[in-house]
């Protein structure tokens, strides 16, 4: 109280009648002013200096939705589409919207039943929130996208939202366009300056990896706006700062797709590989790797279940066997030691060697000889002769000039590296393999430093620890075809638009052989000649065709319970044809099945005729097709695999009492039940529905309901 | 017929009329902004009457019924029915207590049935400006003496009090407007400088750590005794109100603060207030959480004063465009269309349009000032005084709210934000001033 009376004295000289105190209204005006001034200045300080709240404003609001552009396509040599999309359908909820629809009708559309619609419901919820739409089921098959279309009125916060999906129209040759799929964190790490998000798909195997920058296409970007409760809420400015997706360009492939299938055909239930080659370009006509699958299993809605199945399968049906395994050639590599021998002058076309069974230069009898006799370099190519290559080998590396074996293998060994061996040949797949050429520092480790050509010998006939993968093989055809040059193989010739990264550059350059002359080639062609003529591939002529092959048998071994065990023979056989103008080599394996004469020289037999003429001609031939289909060939290891896995499978299934068996005795009984079972239930459930028939090896025949039904097209 | 509308015309003022309309039109299209979907069809839900901005209009429509009715009527009128309406409002708030129904937290609303609620509190602020002037227009009444001065201070304070009671602290924030009126009316300048003094010490009290500021105080009040050492010599009062101010001073930081902060206010409200100065309230200490622990608020959120800076902010100098504004179109800002309604337009209008619609307001303020000052009754320009306090008190509160400069409390911008009793009341409180301004010839008493 004391201190008002304090106030109301200094301020004392107000102490007029109200009505007097009209200076008080400047005052008050005053305030007024100075209170406007003082938000006016916040203002300014928020609206002109502060850039930061726009920014967070565009963080609000701001939605950057990425359109998906349609990856390219793939066509083959005759501009088939192989690789190409689908529109398909996902359901897509938003369950805020969904009040008061019938469930019941709307399960039953979808084949589920009530219970699940709610699970999946409330998992939306918890994931996305219930106001914003989710997929509730994705890639929906025709059938069911037709019933549901009809009906989608009914169901008020349900809509049906096309995607763009790979499809493979001809259900082959999935090892070399290979499957996109959704990056994972180490794809992102590896990829960081690419642009790729969480969520993107991308090529993972095969042509969709390595032509990936192509197919791919420039996403486009939508700025959209979106509420609090992240709605989407229509565009942002009009759609001037979005950008326009540019769809993927396509690519020309080499690929003869009806070859691809008729060697997918003819490798069923086997275990190899086909590659063929246009010797003139280095275009890959067909890349054969089997078991292989189809393709369309990897994309539709079954994805996950099928991968799972295909990847624990012990034939590996993933698995692009042509480029990534490496097999000795056996004596398809013989054709190669002739042309070194007589490109160094040791041996010329009348050089003759009698072999009596078995070659003794190195006093061991090893290799031993199939088909004795005395032959000339013609009849020793085509009888495959051992004691004649052992010999040409020898003279080759012990040539005095050279001083050592040593220097003599460096010598060889570049001859061989000049036709593809030894280093990836940069075929435009991924993960291809370099194959082998053993180098004089590889057997100094082993042998000392003054080793003998004897110590190698194997190596004369393919045996050795020179290996090459079938590409490499294939492309050792094409340049003896060409007679001293290659094109580096390759899948694709072209792409839409330019080859804008220079993808191509490297496949129209020529890579010539070390200096070996035309005579040279003329004489081992001869000798190829006389494998179809007479010698060990006339069991398979290509009627009037001139086809130049060489046949190989290959002994192999395998580590079991930690043994090396020897396995039945790989079959080999690498030819090309027509003589005078190649149009095709081609190199086929088939593991674990003998002689190369027995499968896979008329496997390649049959491919250069569908090839060459366009169709395999005659009942005879046509009944080859069919058996050679038929025939299982699975080797004996991984059908023990097999039978173990599905033993486990039942044991789960249905608990047995008594555990599963390890022994032995139990497996080999196992083995030809599985051999005669997988043969014929699976291609004769295969062959009714579809174009071609494929490789299912790796698909179980109780999948075969499901993966149907997955199929999207066809 | 012709006659009469003369009549009514007569002596009203025309400025306030038409910045009035502006400013009711400008809120209509704020509150479309705040509603506005693309690709909705405007015309067919504007014609539905389901949305805000139609309502809004409706309302518009009865104020226009509501005004002219005031403007034929008799000024007299006002002064006669002065004192009996705000005793009615009283009973009407004392009422509250007693059939008051619950909306959003603070029971003051009395249900009319049909959906519609009434807020005494809201009709209170035009019987507290009638009675104050009434009382201050009165013969007998000598403003320079402290008991006309204590019953003006009661008149204005117990509606605020009341309120506070219903936990309606924005609304008795309101009433404190009074004293701008009183101040007019030779309330001594001291009281104003006292509450400055005040509200600087209490801020200080929030930003400055305790000990320090008294340490401050007290230096201040060594160096004052220093320097007014001779006059101490002279007048030894005056140590005595030095050392007073001191302990007072002192008092308040140490301990009224705390107490108003840990005892009076909820704590989401002192968390409120902290946070206008950066700082983080302890809600550990709050009483009321102490008593009631589901009271403690779940985290400090500034949501709402962030998004409104957002969206005011976003404008720039120029804005973004009408119906353009992204924080407006996503919905970011809660109560957009009625406590917040000033976002909308600071975010689609920028500096530029903020500027010229507080220049609005500030015109319309001046204006309502220099009609009162030329008012011969007393009781007139008391009236008007109050009115351009209580506008004035409402723009402030809500715009310094929107832009961070006040803690937020549910007060709406006069005649722009949403809400029937909102327009109602402002068009009431100018309207019965434009009447009494056209008789400001009369005496009124």
């Amino acid at each position: 109280m004391y201190c008002y009376k304090y106030f109301t004295l200094i301020t004392s000289y107000s102490h007029f009648m109200p009505v007097y105190n009209q200076s008080r209204s400047r005052v008050i005006q005053i305030i007024f002013v100075i209170v406007f001034i003082i938000i006016i200045g916040q203002l300014i300080n928020l609206q002109v200096f502060s850039s930061k709240f726009r920014i967070d404003a565009d963080r609000n609001a701001m939605y950057r939705k990425v359109i998906y552009p349609d990856r390219g396509i793939i066509y083959d040599r005759k501009k088939r589409a192989v690789l190409e999309n689908i529109k398909m359908f996902d359901l897509i909820v938003t369950p805020a919207d969904t009040k008061g629809i019938d469930t019941l009708d709307l399960c039953n559309l979808l084949g589920i039943d009530t219970a699940t619609y709610k699970k999946r419901i409330r998992d939306i919820n918890i994931k996305n929130t219930s106001v914003k739409p989710s997929v509730f089921e994705p890639l929906l098959t025709p059938e069911m996208y037709a019933r549901l279309n009809e009906n989608i009125y009914k169901f008020p916060g349900f809509v049906l939202q096309e995607r763009s999906v790979r499809s493979y129209p001809f259900n082959a040759a999935a090892s070399l366009l290979g499957y996109i799929a959704e990056v994972d964190t180490s794809f992102l790490r590896k990829h960081k300056e690419e642009g790729y998000e969480q969520g993107d798909y991308a090529g993972y195997t095969g042509l969709e990896r390595s032509y990936e920058k192509v197919l791919m296409g420039q996403r486009g970007v939508k700025i959209l706006i979106r509420d609090k409760l992240s709605r989407l809420q229509g565009s942002y400015g009009n759609g001037i700062y979005d950008t326009a997706a540019v769809a993927g360009k396509s690519l020309y492939s080499s690929i003869d797709v009806e070859l691809q299938q008729l060697g997918e055909k003819l490798m069923t239930n086997k275990v190899g590989s086909i590659v063929a080659i246009n010797p003139k370009t280095g275009g890959i006509l067909c890349m054969i790797s089997a078991p292989t699958y189809n393709p369309n299993y990897l994309t539709g809605n079954q994805r996950r279940k099928h991968f799972g199945e295909m990847f624990t399968d012990p034939r590996k049906p993933l698995y692009n066997r042509t480029i990534t395994s490496r097999y000795s050639p056996g004596s398809t590599f013989k054709t190669l030691v002739g042309i070194i021998g007589l490109a160094e002058g040791v041996i010329d076309e009348r050089f003759t060697v009698s072999c009596s069974g078995a070659y003794y230069g190195c006093g061991t009898g090893k290799p031993k000889c199939l088909d004795p006799g005395t032959f000339q370099l013609t009849g020793a190519i085509a009888h495959s002769c051992n004691t004649y290559f052992a010999t040409v080998f020898r003279r080759t590396l012990d040539q005095p000039q050279f001083g050592s074996a040593d220097s003599g293998l460096a010598v060889f060994n570049q001859y061989a590296s000049s036709f593809g061996l030894g280093s990836k040949l940069g075929v435009d797949l991924p993960s291809e393999n370099r194959g082998n050429l053993p180098t004089p520092k590889y057997y100094r480790k082993i042998f000392g430093p003054r080793w003998q050509t004897c110590n190698i010998m194997s190596n004369a006939i393919g045996q050795g620890e020179v290996q090459t993968t079938i590409v490499q093989l294939a492309n050792v055809m094409s340049t003896i075809a060409n007679k001293g040059y290659y094109y580096t193989p390759h899948l694709i010739d072209s792409i839409e638009g330019g080859d804008e990264y220079g993808l191509l550059e490297k496949f129209t350059e020529k890579h010539y052989t070390k200096g070996v002359a035309d005579t040279v080639f003329d004489a081992v062609q001869d000798g190829m000649q006389g494998v179809m003529d007479y010698g060990t591939g006339a069991g398979f002529k290509v009627p009037g065709v001139v086809v130049c092959g060489k046949t190989g048998t290959v002994e192999n071994y395998a580590k079991v319970n930690g043994k090396q065990e020897k396995q039945a023979n790989h079959s080999f056989f690498g030819a090309f044809a027509p003589r005078d103008n190649p149009k095709i080599a081609i190199a086929v394996i088939c593991e674990n099945a003998g002689f190369g004469a027995t499968y896979s020289g008329p496997i390649a037999s049959l491919m250069i005729e569908k090839y060459l003429k366009d169709s395999v001609a005659g009942k005879e031939r046509q009944d080859k097709i069919e058996s050679m289909a038929k025939t299982s060939l699975i080797p004996k290891l991984m059908r023990i695999e097999i039978a173990r896995m599905d033993s486990i499978k039942r044991a789960k299934e249905k608990p047995v009492i008594e555990p599963v068996e390890e022994d032995s005795t139990d497996k080999e009984e196992a083995v030809p039940l599985q051999q005669e079972a997988a043969p014929s239930s699976v291609p004769s459930k295969d062959s009714g529905n579809r174009k071609t028939v494929n490789t299912s090896a790796a698909i179980l025949p109780d999948e075969k309901k499901t993966i149907k039904q997955a199929k999207p097209n066809n | 017929m012709n006659a009469r509308n003369n009549n009514i015309s007569q002596g009203i003022d025309i400025t306030v009329i038409l910045l009035y309309a502006i400013l009711v039109s400008i809120g209509v299209l704020c509150i479309f902004m705040v509603e506005y979907k693309p690709g909705v069809d405007v015309f067919s839900s504007f014609i539905g009457g389901k949305t805000n901005y139609s309502k809004q209009i409706f309302f518009a429509g009865i104020c226009i019924v509501l005004a002219t009715f005031i403007l034929l009527a008799d000024s007299k009128l006002f002064t006669a029915f002065a004192n009996l309406m705000y005793a009615f409002g009283i009973l009407l708030m004392l009422a509250t207590f007693a059939i008051g129904t619950s909306v959003h937290g603070s029971k003051s609303w009395i249900p009319l049935g049909g959906g519609f609620n009434l807020q005494p509190a809201e009709l209170c602020k035009i019987f507290t400006a009638l009675a104050l002037a009434k009382f201050l227009s009165r013969q007998e009444t000598d403003f320079s003496k402290l008991k006309s001065q204590l019953i003006g201070g009661a008149i204005a304070l117990l509606p605020a009090i009341l309120s506070t009671a219903q936990h309606e602290l924005g609304l008795a924030l309101v009433y404190l407007c009074f004293f701008i009126v009183m101040y007019r009316e030779g309330l001594p300048p001291g009281l104003l400088i006292v509450g400055f003094s005040f509200a600087v010490l209490v801020v200080a009290t929030l930003l400055v750590n305790p000990n320090i500021l008294a340490i401050a105080l007290t230096v201040i009040a060594a160096i004052t005794i220093y320097i007014l050492r001779r006059q101490i010599k002279r007048q030894k009062k005056l140590l005595t109100i030095i050392v007073g101010v001191w302990i007072i001073c002192v008092g308040v930081q140490r301990f009224a603060v705390p107490y108003i902060f840990n005892n009076a206010f909820e704590c989401y409200q002192s968390t409120r207030i902290y946070s206008m100065v950066g700082k983080e309230y302890d809600c550990s200490k709050n009483h009321h959480v102490a008593k009631d622990p589901s009271k403690k608020p779940k985290k400090t959120d500034d949501y709402n004063v962030r998004q409104s800076k957002i969206a005011i902010g976003s404008g720039g100098v120029i804005g973004r465009g009408f119906l353009k504004g992204t924080q407006t179109r996503g919905k970011y800002v809660p109560e957009q269309h009625t406590d917040f309604i000033f976002t909308s337009l600071g975010e689609a209008f920028g500096f530029v349009g903020c500027f010229a619609f507080l220049g609005l307001y500030l015109l319309l303020l001046f204006r309502i000032v220099r009609i009162a000052e030329r008012q011969r009754s007393t009781f007139s320009r008391v009236y008007a005084y109050g009115v351009a306090s209580i506008l004035f008190f409402h723009i402030t509160v809500n715009v310094c709210m929107t832009i961070g400069l006040f803690p937020i409390i549910g007060i709406p911008l006069p005649l722009i934000s949403y809400g029937g009793s909102s327009l109602l009341t402002f068009t009431i409180l100018i309207f019965i001033l434009l009447r009494l301004d056209a008789d400001r010839q009369m005496v009124l008493r």
